[in-house]
């Protein structure tokens, strides 16, 4: 092993110095991420922990230590609300992540084609993803209200039976969450794809022409298949923002009409912040941090290892 | 033979044409709020009514756009969200930088100085990009009380560093997986250290990543409106928080034309950023996992 | 539960107390409050920076921390989230059954100096007196009373069907269709957990009267919430839904309150903050809109009031926080805020010649219904029950509002349960 000239060293006794050296650099890596993973410890875990912990007692406003066992989650199972709530996040976050990965896979196909002006297309596609709902939350509102928006405009050019009326109607509005999402983050989806597309080889779809392939064959068999870390690391922003939304629920229809657009986070928040009951509301958060636990784990071990070996 | 090109090509041209029209049809519903926003922010007040969102004005003005910069009521300080946006503006910078450079750092030892563990580690810390926010705010409240750092800017910062890591160190881990190992195994040989092999091997091939690490947390330390909210004192509160003020005003007259003003102002910011660099945005977020 | 002082707080009093022999009237100095409100619109605003400006004359400063949002449940959320740091601002815009809350978590400090000096205990009715303390001691100043039970209508539209405004809720219904006849929407409502509420309060009370009321919403006897009364109030609200427009879902208040002002629609029930909006069109009322008791509720008052909670303070901040809750009530104030937000002086002795004849209304209204009875805290306004009760509540009511097929039978019942929510 020889030192490199460039490690400067004072005259201090080169052995002894070297091993020291040694040692600190094979712990540098780990002193390098011991403030990150304390930091997750505390702050992700410990605080997920503590959460646990209010879940089991009977916090109002503030968080207090008086255990009452599981009766928070037996409330939140008798809770009409919950059901609701959690359904909605099934549905919803399903369709957001299914249409934004079709809707995203097939822009980027179809701006794959040599088109002019691709990169403002891009642009207009991508932009969605640098606004917050705080900003365009009224505007959503409008568009969607039946009276004021979409509908008013078509049926003032004339198609007087037009009707839109999701965002009023109980078994609809979960779907107009879907399309403002979907708006928010499809853009998003294609911009990845769009990327993947032009980072495969050309040499293996100019063999798959020769073999006389058509055009949508090469895209089903050869070209997707590769998009399939794409479609990870879409999946894994996608169902992030799917668990978080928030802001979305709370600007476009507040949980309504009724609570039949309710989400776990707003449920949550609405129970923990607004209606003293911490208990109750940490008890939804746990349930909800187990729902993304066992969807997430499954998927990123399986995706980790596949890649390993792959 | 010849008719058959002429036919392809008259079926290639209308297929071309068809592909333009879906693209195009795609675009105005990407632009359909952003033209809303942007036509309700210079009509005047009167002018704004149910069914006319799309209607351009009939005489075009600014005041919106300078009553929401320097003199709309944000609380009983009536000088617009301009000043708030300086406020944001220190927050994000640091908070930007320093979560960026902690990925990096992180994303490097996972991948160039692998452990045993350090696989576990990384799965570890991905689920804080799962946490929901709402969970932090009181835990996160008291532990900043214990740090001496409640409504303070640095607390602020912070959060927003901790929260941030999770998906700095996902990015960095995932460019710099890509990233040949037999330089830096060559490197070591040559007993180049730690920091040393950063600064002269990754640091270098690590723009495309740095970019979208900045924009990503920009993005969302920017937009941020919970943390803000709840962890800022009355003089550094962020836009965000200046921009739901004027929005969210529960009783009394609302204008519309101020608050997509001011909305626009408050997005400004990210808007440029991704028309600017949402190319490379992309490009560098696909980098790493498409070829790792 | 750990001390909620914290070190942050112990450094600024020291600070503070370094200053404290500087002069009380060099305002960079000077002791200063730190104020948590939602008072963001700019009527309200211009308004409550009358209090500032009193604050600063005395040389104290005012630190300004507004959040808006959903009728102050972000506020809240900042409080909370300040409180478990262990730096809570000095005032905060708290009301109703809250205050009790934070007093009972001993973080308020008490007023009882201020209030004996200023003899709160004659100049405030006995009614809001006693929601300002906790304990037998005030914590809390009242800012105004809202009366929520109110009638607003479009004289033009009502005039277009030939109708008077009712004054009951078989006339509602009837001018109602009357309206509804006559092209235009007869109620506008926004369909929001809360606007639901506001509405529903508003039937109960004239359907159940006063007593029925308290024993039901205030007092969450389980009996009356089961009720055939309760029953037919719910029935009685559900017809209501007939009477709106099925855009509603969503609709911000003061949309609602808009259609009003356009003529679209010809009434709305909602409290007397829609006052703002008719007053930013620039009409007056009795001419250019109405306004009247909510049908069969004119013996009745739904009070909602505001209120600026002082919490636990040392030294120098609490002679400021002091010399804010004595300002609060002064007269100058108290007249150019009500003003501003609709709504009437905390304090009954003031001269109501610079008000509108409906805030002249709710003020004689307010005194009668405080004498003969009638005077009930708003269960849709926090005034009523604790938050998770309402929230319960609220659950129930804009549930069944909305549902297509619940039952006024399943609603009631499921009000029961909301009762026993609280744990």
């Amino acid at each position: 092993m020889s030192l490199s000239n460039s490690v400067v060293q004072p005259a201090v006794g080169a052995g002894a110095r070297r091993s020291h050296a040694g040692m600190l650099q094979a712990c540098l890596p780990k002193l390098v991420l011991a403030p990150s993973v304390a930091i997750s410890l505390f702050f992700v875990y410990g605080f997920m922990l503590w959460t646990f912990i209010l879940s089991l007692t009977n916090s109002r406003m503030l968080p207090s230590y008086e255990f009452v066992g599981f009766a928070q989650y037996a409330r939140l199972m008798a809770n009409d609300r919950w059901w609701v709530a959690s359904t909605n996040l099934v549905v919803f976050g399903g369709l957001f992540v299914a249409i934004c990965l079709a809707l995203g896979l097939v822009l980027a196909i179809l701006l794959d084609q040599r088109i002019r002006q691709e990169g403002a297309l891009r642009t207009i596609y991508l932009y969605p993803m640098a606004l917050s709902f705080i900003v365009t939350g009224v505007v959503w509102k409008w568009l969607l209200n039946p009276g004021l928006g979409i509908q008013a405009m078509v049926r003032s050019w004339g198609f007087e039976n037009f009707r839109f009326d999701w965002l009023v109607n109980p078994d609809m509005a979960v779907y107009t969450l879907v399309i403002a999402a979907v708006w928010q983050a499809s853009g998003f989806v294609m911009a990845l794809f769009l990327a993947g597309l032009r980072g495969i080889d050309d040499s293996i779809l100019k063999a798959a022409q020769l073999d006389g392939a058509s055009l949508p064959r090469i895209y089903w068999r050869v070209v997707i298949p590769c998009l399939r870390p794409v479609v990870f690391s879409a999946v894994m922003i996608l169902s992030h923002i799917a668990i978080k939304s928030f802001d979305l629920v709370v600007a476009l229809t507040g949980g309504g009409p009724g609570y039949a657009s309710d989400l776990p986070a707003t449920f949550m928040y609405a129970h923990a912040f607004t209606r003293a009951q911490i208990g109750l509301g940490s008890a939804s958060a746990m349930l909800m941090l187990g729902g993304v636990l066992a969807i997430l784990i499954p998927y990123l071990y399986s995706e980790l290892r596949g890649r390993r070996h792959g | 033979m010849d008719n058959v090109i002429r036919r392809r090509t008259l079926g290639a041209r209308l297929g071309r044409a068809i592909l333009y029209a879906v693209l195009l049809l795609a675009a105005l519903f990407y632009l359909l709020p952003l033209a809303v926003m942007l036509i309700t922010s210079v009509k005047p007040l009167a002018e704004i009514s149910p069914g006319t969102l799309l209607s351009l004005p009939r005489e075009p003005t600014l005041a919106p756009w300078t009553k929401a910069w320097g003199e709309a009521c944000t609380g009983m300080r009536c000088e617009g969200v301009g000043v708030y946006f300086l406020n944001s503006i220190a927050i994000v910078v640091p908070a930007v930088l320093i979560s960026t450079v902690i990925g990096a750092l992180n994303g490097y030892a996972l991948t160039k100085w692998r452990f045993k563990g350090s696989e576990l580690l990384f799965a570890l810390m991905l689920f804080g990009c799962f946490i929901p926010f709402q969970v932090v705010l009181l835990p996160m409240a008291q532990t900043l009380g214990w740090l001496g750092l409640s409504s303070s800017r640095a607390g602020l910062i912070l959060v927003h560093v901790i929260f941030g890591i999770a998906f700095t160190t996902l990015f960095f881990r995932n460019f710099y997986v890509a990233v040949p190992t037999e330089l830096v195994s060559a490197a070591k040989l040559d007993g180049a250290g730690f920091f040393r092999i950063f600064w002269r091997i990754l640091l270098p091939v690590s723009a495309p990543i740095i970019v979208v690490s900045v924009i990503w947390q920009f993005t969302q330390i920017w937009n941020d409106f919970l943390f803000g909210v709840a962890f800022s004192a009355h003089n550094t509160q962020p836009v965000t928080v200046a921009l739901n003020n004027l929005v969210n005003t529960s009783t009394g007259a609302r204008e519309y034309n101020v608050d997509m003003a001011a909305a626009m102002i408050a997005a400004l910011p990210t808007l440029i950023v991704y028309v600017l660099a949402g190319k490379y945005f992309v490009r560098g977020l696909t980098a790493g996992s498409v070829k790792g | 539960m750990t001390s909620f002082t914290s070190p942050f707080t112990k450094t600024s009093l020291a600070i503070a107390s370094a200053a404290a022999a500087s002069l009380a009237f060099s305002s960079a100095q000077a002791a200063e409050v730190e104020v948590l409100h939602w008072w963001t619109s700019g009527g309200e605003a211009r308004a409550a920076n009358e209090l500032k400006d009193l604050m600063e004359a005395e040389g104290y400063g005012w630190e300004d921390f507004a959040v808006a949002g959903g009728g102050g449940e972000t506020a809240m959320t900042v409080l909370k989230s300040r409180a478990m740091s262990g730096n809570p601002p000095s005032a905060a815009q708290i009301k109703g059954p809250e205050i009790q809350e934070w007093g009972e978590l001993g973080l308020l400090g008490e007023l009882d100096e201020v209030a004996e000096a200023e003899g709160w205990d004659e100049l405030l009715p006995p009614t809001v007196a006693e929601i300002m303390r906790h304990d037998g001691h005030y914590v809390a100043v009242p800012v105004n009373v809202h009366r929520v039970n109110w009638l607003w209508a479009n004289p033009e539209v009502l005039e277009a069907a030939g109708v008077e405004l009712p004054t009951t809720l078989d006339e509602l219904f009837e001018v109602g269709e009357a309206i509804r006849e006559a092209g235009f929407i007869p109620l506008a409502h926004g369909g929001q957990a809360w606007q639901d509420a506001t509405v529903f309060e508003s039937v109960l009370l004239a359907s159940g009267g006063t007593e029925f009321y308290q024993r039901a919403l205030v007092e969450l006897d389980e009996d009356a919430l089961g009720s055939e009364q309760m029953i037919e109030a719910l029935e009685t609200f559900k017809r209501l839904r007939g009477l709106m427009d099925d855009d509603m879902s969503g609709r911000d208040w003061n949309i609602a309150t808009s259609m009003v002002i356009n003529g679209d629609a010809g009434m709305q029930l909602m409290g007397d903050w829609a006052k703002g909006e008719f007053t930013a069109a620039e009409l007056t009322a009795g001419e250019d809109y109405l306004c009247a008791a909510a049908p069969g509720t004119q013996d009745a008052f739904t009070f909602n009031i505001d209120s600026l909670a002082m919490f636990r303070v040392e030294g120098e901040e609490r002679d400021a926080q002091q010399a804010l809750a004595r300002l609060v009530l002064e007269p100058t104030f108290q007249e150019a805020f009500n003003l501003a937000k609709g709504s009437i002086p905390a304090r009954p002795d003031l001269d109501m010649s610079e008000f509108d004849q409906c805030a002249q209304q709710s003020m004689n209204d307010f005194q009668r219904t405080a004498d003969e009875g009638g005077l009930v805290p708003s269960m849709a306004h926090g005034m009523a029950v604790r938050a998770d009760v309402q929230g319960a509540i609220f659950d129930v009511v804009t549930n069944y509002f909305n549902s297509r097929d619940m039952a006024a039978e399943e609603a009631a019942r499921r009000m029961v349960n909301a009762a026993q929510a609280a744990l």
